[in-house]
């Protein structure tokens, strides 16, 4: 399996997931500066990290969206490729419209940073099936516009085709029906706020990001 | 010519950063105030040729960057 890390300007969760990425799955895993216009060959996953790329200017995420690098990426998903954006990079994702919604500010306005219980709502996606059957993980949310909103109609489209992947037990952003993760309606493209690559080994107080990167290396 | 882009969040998103501002305004004895929305101004001179050329400019810099149409509406002023 072959995987890659995007780094924008103020990513700060990139070193994180190819360490995460290489540990979890003994993945080969590249760094591609934003500004490229060609990415490694081969590649199983792209990875869009966290962080708070273009200092969360203007929007989060609306200036990476737009990085020469992005016109890569959108081709690869149109190939098939499984790219996940985690954070700021669900925010990219949404941003460049690869997946529908936006990420408003927190209800409550706060900064949140915890380890969070989510319900894997869907268990049969390329990110989700190493679970097993498991209805439930733990990884941790650190985010100030983690707030998922998208209109009632769009929300009842994601839900009836499956496309909700993790939803919070106990939602610390006000997001809509407490969705912290979608994926495409191709399924090849998942975003979501909390941090697998915080909570990829038991030390971290969670192992279960170590699960969703191993899932797409079991479906490349 | 100068332009001058206001962003807000849509009707019906929910501004929080409105609220808290309300709730201070309410704080400081001002009970009247509702419906506060913040949004954002940008301000910049464009090399457009006329009005119309300027107008539809800076649309177009607003579809592809300075507002979220999933979010956000914009109201675009010129000259």
């Amino acid at each position: 399996m072959k995987a890659a890390v995007v780094v924008f300007p103020g990513s700060n969760c990139d070193r994180d997931c190819k360490v995460a990425i290489e540990r979890s799955t003994g993945a080969h895993v590249d760094m591609v500066w934003h500004g490229d216009t060609e990415l490694p060959a081969g590649l199983d996953l792209i990875v869009l990290p966290g962080g708070f790329s273009y200092g969360d200017y203007l929007r989060c995420g609306a200036m990476a969206s737009l990085s020469p690098v992005m016109s890569e990426v959108k081709t690869a998903i149109e190939r098939g490729v499984a790219v996940v954006g985690i954070c700021n990079g669900f925010q990219v994702l949404c941003e460049a419209g690869l997946l529908p919604g936006a990420l408003l500010r927190n209800e409550k306005l706060k900064y949140v940073c915890k380890a969070v219980d989510l319900d894997i709502v869907n268990g049969q996606t390329r990110f989700t099936a190493g679970f097993q059957g498991r209805r439930e993980a733990v990884m941790t949310v650190g985010n100030g516009e983690g707030n998922f909103f998208a209109d009632e109609e769009t929300l009842d489209r994601l839900e009836g085709q499956g496309q909700v992947v993790f939803r919070y037990q106990d939602n610390p952003n006000g997001s809509a029906r407490a969705i912290a993760g979608i994926v495409s309606d191709k399924g090849n493209v998942l975003g979501l706020m909390p941090h697998p690559d915080r909570a990829f080994e038991a030390d971290l107080g969670s192992a279960d990001g170590a699960l969703l990167f191993q899932s797409v290396l079991a479906s490349a | 010519m100068k332009a001058t882009v206001h962003v807000f969040l849509k009707p019906g998103v929910l501004d929080v950063q409105g609220k808290a501002v309300e709730n201070a305004l309410h704080g400081l004895g001002w009970g009247g105030v509702k419906d506060v929305r913040v949004g954002r101004v940008l301000e910049f001179e464009t090399s457009a040729a006329d009005r119309a050329a300027a107008e539809a400019e800076v649309k177009a810099m607003c579809d592809k960057l300075l507002a979220n149409p999933v979010i956000e509406s914009y109201r675009v002023e010129v000259g």
